[in-house]
């Protein structure tokens, strides 16, 4: 598999922050690759909505260097062509849906980059019905539930076509109907048309779905890997204020008591498994 | 709250000859048609203008019902501009008491005033009630294109436009909830007088204003991130194109403008 994003020694501060304030991303070295999904894991002001925003190159580093597909972040030049690359969804799905008819928002993306009107319509089509939307094509956004408004988002994105997409914390503001939606609706992208995802959260539930599971506090990667070992690090993640999964806690706790359980039991039925074997 | 049925502009889905129209050709025929009844002097020019809005309504389909819905936020100017023209017109005066006097010009051009006023905003409605606001924007911005030579901001005034429309309906959702959130707070919207109601208006404004900053702020940068670089390669996925019933129109409003200044040379 081919490296998507590099980034090298990746350090950012905020050009008017007063001297001595500590930057919000020290030395970050990644390298994310091909068809992967990445979770990033961290507590409120961790850096990674920053880190985020580096890969889209709406931020770039104040020092080192960000790659996506070897282009430098850096260069203005490239902006276009990495915009093109990775595509971002945010939070707050009302404040990214640029048009008043569901359509024309995922045409949005396709016309900015110049691409013919007739396979506008098509990748608008094929877009609306990868995230299930192709039935209300026609409607008014703000009609929608705020998970169909997050698949429109996503949908928006995927119509330009990008290597990558970038979730950054676009799963906050749902009830939980809609972030089962997203989510389940980005784990389809991925799979199925091997996209290249980064899914920034809060959610421990969301983060344990992923490949991968970085996990960041105070601007620096502290723990990096399969989300199965990452969430054995207990000490670790609550040390960076970050709650571990119910299931994980229950054996974390039990395991403290002396039993010789597994840690690495993170869905609700491999935790019951392993109590029953305990039982027996 | 009344806030959910503001009728400013809406548009009433269909697919009569009116709707169908190029939203280019119907733009032209509202300009134009406006101009038109400026031009209007007498009975003759009036009956043909009125009937020609009259038959083009018919044909929309739109139940005449909502175009008095529609008109009902001018009814207070057509009133003064009715009084006005009823009093303050000099000539034969045919009822008078004290200082006040009518003369029959005055009716007249009371007559005429409400008139003209009325089937300027209907012929305006026409034009918003058949055309979806995308296509009025995609059309707009395609009639101004020439413009952009001296370097107008066509563009970017119909993208401002479309985000507007865009936002409407979720600021009024907001302006809702504020309200209900400041209720809650115990905030008195409804009792006072004038002075106090526009008072009681601020812990509304102040908080839908901050968050319609921090919307354009994010929306600027998603837009950012979906390759947003002005018009420059832009392409659509709406392409307007002008048929035979679009030329057919043009040419109907170009006599019917023709005829209407033959009339006023007459004086009709």
């Amino acid at each position: 598999m081919s490296t998507i994003i590099k980034a090298e020694n990746l350090t950012f501060s905020y050009p008017d922050e007063p001297a001595g304030h500590p930057p919000v991303l020290k030395n970050i070295n990644l390298e994310i690759e091909s068809g992967s999904f990445v979770a990033i894991l961290g507590h409120n002001g961790s850096g990674k909505s920053t880190l985020a925003k580096h890969i889209n190159a709406l931020l770039t580093p104040t020092e080192g260097k960000l790659w996506v597909e070897g282009l430098d972040t850096a260069d203005p030049d490239n902006l276009l062509d990495i915009r093109g690359k990775v595509g971002m969804v945010f939070q707050n799905p009302d404040n990214q849906i640029v048009a008043s008819v569901v359509e024309e928002d995922v045409a949005f993306g396709p016309e900015n980059m110049g691409v013919p009107p007739k396979e506008i319509r098509q990748r608008v089509d094929t877009a609306l019905k990868m995230v299930g939307m192709y039935d209300l094509r026609e409607h008014s956004p703000h009609l929608l539930s705020g998970g169909q408004k997050q698949r429109v988002a996503i949908a928006g994105i995927i119509a330009m076509m990008p290597r990558c997409i970038v979730l950054d914390e676009a799963t906050a503001m749902l009830d939980p109907v809609g972030r089962r939606e997203t989510v389940d609706t980005i784990k389809t992208l991925n799979e199925k048309y091997g996209m290249t995802v980064v899914l920034i959260t809060h959610h421990m539930d969301e983060a344990a779905q992923a490949q991968r599971l970085i996990v960041m506090a105070g601007g620096q990667i502290i723990d990096d890997g399969p989300p199965r070992e990452v969430f054995q690090h207990v000490d670790t993640l609550r040390a960076s204020g970050l709650a571990v999964p119910e299931t994980v806690a229950l054996l974390y706790e039990l395991r403290r008591e002396g039993l010789n359980v597994p840690l690495d039991a993170l869905s609700d039925e491999d935790c019951a498994a392993v109590l029953a074997g305990l039982l027996k | 709250m009344a806030l959910k049925d503001v009728t400013l502009g809406q548009y009433f889905p269909g697919n009569s000859l009116i709707h169908r129209l190029d939203p280019r050709s119907k733009l032209i025929f509202t300009v134009l048609y406006i101009m038109v009844i400026f031009l209007c002097k007498n009975l003759v020019s009036y009956g043909l203008v009125l009937a020609v809005l009259l038959i083009l309504i018919g044909i929309s389909g739109v139940k005449p019902k909502v175009f008095l819905k529609g008109m009902k936020p001018v009814v207070f100017i057509v009133a003064f501009t009715a009084i006005l023209n009823l009093f303050y017109t000099d000539g034969t005066i045919i009822w008078s008491l004290g200082f006040l006097k009518i003369t029959q010009e005055g009716v007249w051009k009371a007559f005429f005033m409400v008139l003209r006023i009325l089937m300027l905003i209907s012929a305006t409605l026409l034009l918003t009630y058949t055309t979806s606001p995308i296509l009025l924007t995609s059309g707009l911005e395609r009639l101004l294109r020439p413009l952009k030579k001296v370097n107008f901001p066509v563009h970017e005034l119909a993208m401002m436009m479309n985000i507007a429309l865009r936002f409407i309906p979720t600021l009024i959702q907001e302006t809702d909830k504020i309200i209900s959130a400041q209720k809650a707070r115990g905030a008195d919207f409804d009792s006072g007088n004038l002075m106090q109601k526009a008072k009681a208006l601020i812990p509304i404004l102040i908080p839908l204003f901050i968050s319609s900053f921090r919307r354009a702020e994010e929306l600027a940068i998603a837009m950012e991130c979906r390759c947003y670089h002005g018009d420059e390669g832009r392409t659509s996925l709406r392409q307007l194109t002008m048929h035979g019933r679009d030329w057919g129109f043009l040419l109907f409003t170009l006599v019917l403008t023709a005829g209407v200044c033959v009339l006023r040379f007459f004086g009709l």
